[in-house]
């Protein structure tokens, strides 16, 4: 770069490079979008088409007459709720206790608790499933809940919160627990409120992950009508076992999209979620 | 640890003068952390243990007949076992062509991310997408992407006059195919890391460097490099760890194959546990997972220097 290039020459090869390198972020989920108003034909056609010649609205009637896709959405939805709902709970307040609460043991529960921040969960999954299965939980959506809540995922949640209690000024809490609040009113009426940011964070995150699981339901659920998301997205194809694209794609389109525009209304928010457990864990 | 010890003493001091406080304070605490202590005991210690046992086993699911067979699935895994070797061999091709190239773009993409421009925003949401976006959704619409004759990467290359290959039943691409795709699917969160550890960085040091002449690689080389050493290993660490985690992405684009070529350690234990039902086997490889995330885990903390 000794030679003074024109300005605009410089600006325009930077958006270049930057677009050239947008393209397989971008393209699969274009691409998806488009393939999904396609026909089983027309899919395939060379060279392919990016506007469908004629939309194909009814591929996405059909995805809910071939699995009770409504359902499996529902299902994916709740669960996700549910997880979050309880990590949320049960991570803020361990967090809490591990960060504030002088206790005995209270390292030994700390050190435990990393050993599994970053254990797959291939490790265990075995054990669980007799364990599930000993429990009556087979077919039934508790092992997607009790797994994540209280797994390596709780564990993650648990650790965030407690790093997070641990930079707050603990004046504050020291104040209301001297006034004659109890630890329990502290936790929820002083400590929770100041820690927003963290719990939006941690909730973005175990949503997500709950709403991607594709292991413990392929494990554990083998009721069509039970399937999450995930796993009704990956079982589109016609009674030869050939793949339906054309359906698969509009499903896919379907549990994607509405995932995408909160990312694109909430980016901010959710980008940084992701920094900071990246950034402590 | 040194904070938590701190402020341990300070408490101590502002709350000793009764015993039975402090009693019940201890008793709050453990009941605070009861929940997720007890989850952990039954869904993660419990099972550990457990996978151990059944590691020492010879126990069909189907059969129903558990012997104990001591070290065998071990012994049977290394040394009699030609897939075992091809599997870790698949998993450490699949770390060490993905670690490298995510880590790389990540970098690259949060160090054009670092300086304001018109549009910086849209293309960071659009780097990230893909972190939000379902594996299984990715999985799947690049599967379709990148079918043989059909596929359209491979129409797109024709137009160029590159006769594409089938890329994921193809004994050489497929790997590629699986490892390329992932990078895409999670190069954004590393992206994301780097960022914020490079908006952390003085613009001074920058700044009075650039004065005193020194060239863009110079402040790359010599400033921002070192001071981003620690996110780095902590990117490594997370990556390398989430390289071994990989099941669904792969599950789904190959089914392991061509011919056991992306057959990797999590897809394995998977299929030996819920597809042949040898329980005591696929207990012996979960162990070696076990034992593989336990050494790397370890050398973050090292690295790190404790908590």
């Amino acid at each position: 770069m000794t030679v003074a290039l024109p300005k605009w020459l410089v600006r325009a090869s930077w958006y270049a490079m930057l677009c050239s390198l947008a393209v397989p972020f971008v393209f699969p989920l274009i691409w998806m979008i488009s393939a999904s108003f396609k026909g089983p034909a027309e899919i395939f056609a060379t060279p392919p088409t990016l506007v469908p010649e004629t939309m194909r609205w009814s591929n996405f009637v059909e995805v809910f007459d071939h699995q009770p896709f409504a359902r499996q959405y529902f299902n994916s939805l709740y669960i996700a709720a549910l997880v979050s709902g309880l990590t949320l709970f049960f991570s803020s307040l361990a967090g809490y206790a591990l960060a504030r609460i002088r206790f005995a043991g209270s390292i030994l529960v700390l050190v435990l608790l990393i050993s599994a921040l970053l254990m797959p969960d291939e490790v265990t999954i075995i054990p669980n499933f007799f364990l599930m299965r000993e429990l009556g939980f087979m077919n039934t959506h508790a092992p997607l809940i009790l797994l994540p809540v209280f797994g390596s995922q709780g564990v993650l949640a648990t650790f965030l919160m407690r790093q997070y209690f641990m930079s707050l000024p603990r004046e504050l809490e020291e104040a209301a627990y001297m006034d004659g609040l109890s630890r329990f009113a502290v936790w929820w009426r002083i400590a929770l409120p100041l820690s927003r940011p963290a719990l939006a964070a941690v909730g973005i995150i175990t949503f997500l992950n709950s709403w991607n699981l594709f292991l413990e339901p392929l494990v554990f659920i083998n009721d069509v009508s039970l399937f999450t998301l995930p796993l009704a997205l990956s079982n589109f194809s016609d009674g030869y076992g050939l793949p339906l694209w054309h359906l698969q794609l509009a499903a896919t389109s379907l549990a994607v999209i509405p995932t995408l525009i909160v990312y694109v209304a909430a980016q901010r928010q959710i980008v940084e979620s992701f920094a900071l457990s990246g950034v402590k864990g | 640890m040194a904070t938590l010890t701190n402020s341990q003493t300070t408490k101590v001091s502002a709350r000793s003068p009764s015993l039975s406080l402090g009693r019940r304070e201890a008793l709050t605490g453990w009941l605070f952390v009861s929940p997720i202590l007890a989850g952990f005991l039954i869904f993660f210690l419990g099972p550990l243990v457990a996978v151990i046992g059944y590691s020492a086993t010879e126990w069909n699911l189907l059969s129903r007949e558990v012997t104990f067979v001591g070290l065998d699935n071990y012994t049977h895994a290394l040394t009699e076992n030609d897939t075992f070797w091809t599997v870790l061999g698949n998993s450490l091709i699949f770390a060490v062509g993905l670690v490298p190239l995510n880590m790389a773009l990540a970098l690259a993409l949060a160090l054009s991310m670092s300086a304001p421009f018109a549009g910086r925003v849209v293309f960071r949401t659009i780097f990230f997408a893909p972190v939000v976006t379902s594996a299984v959704a990715w999985a799947i619409v690049w599967k379709f992407l990148l079918q043989g004759e059909t596929g359209t990467v491979n129409q797109l290359l024709a137009v160029v006059g590159i006769d594409g290959p089938n890329w994921l039943r193809h004994p050489d691409w497929a790997m590629v195919a699986v490892i390329v795709t992932r990078v895409f699917k999670t190069v954004g969160l590393n992206m994301i890391l780097y960022l914020a550890a490079l908006q952390a960085i003085p613009r001074d040091y920058i700044e009075a460097a650039s004065l005193e002449g020194a060239s863009r690689w110079q402040i790359f080389r010599s400033i921002i490099w070192p001071l981003l050493a620690p996110t780095t290993l902590v990117i490594m660490v997370i990556t390398v760890v989430g390289s071994l985690k990989v099941f669904d992405h792969i599950f789904l684009m190959t089914g392991g194959g061509p011919e056991n070529g992306t057959l990797v350690l999590a897809f394995y234990i998977y299929q030996q546990a819920f597809e042949f039902f040898s329980i005591g086997f696929a207990s012996a490889l979960a162990v070696i997972m076990f034992l593989l995330a336990v050494v790397l885990t370890a050398v973050q903390l090292r690295l790190k220097g404790g908590l």
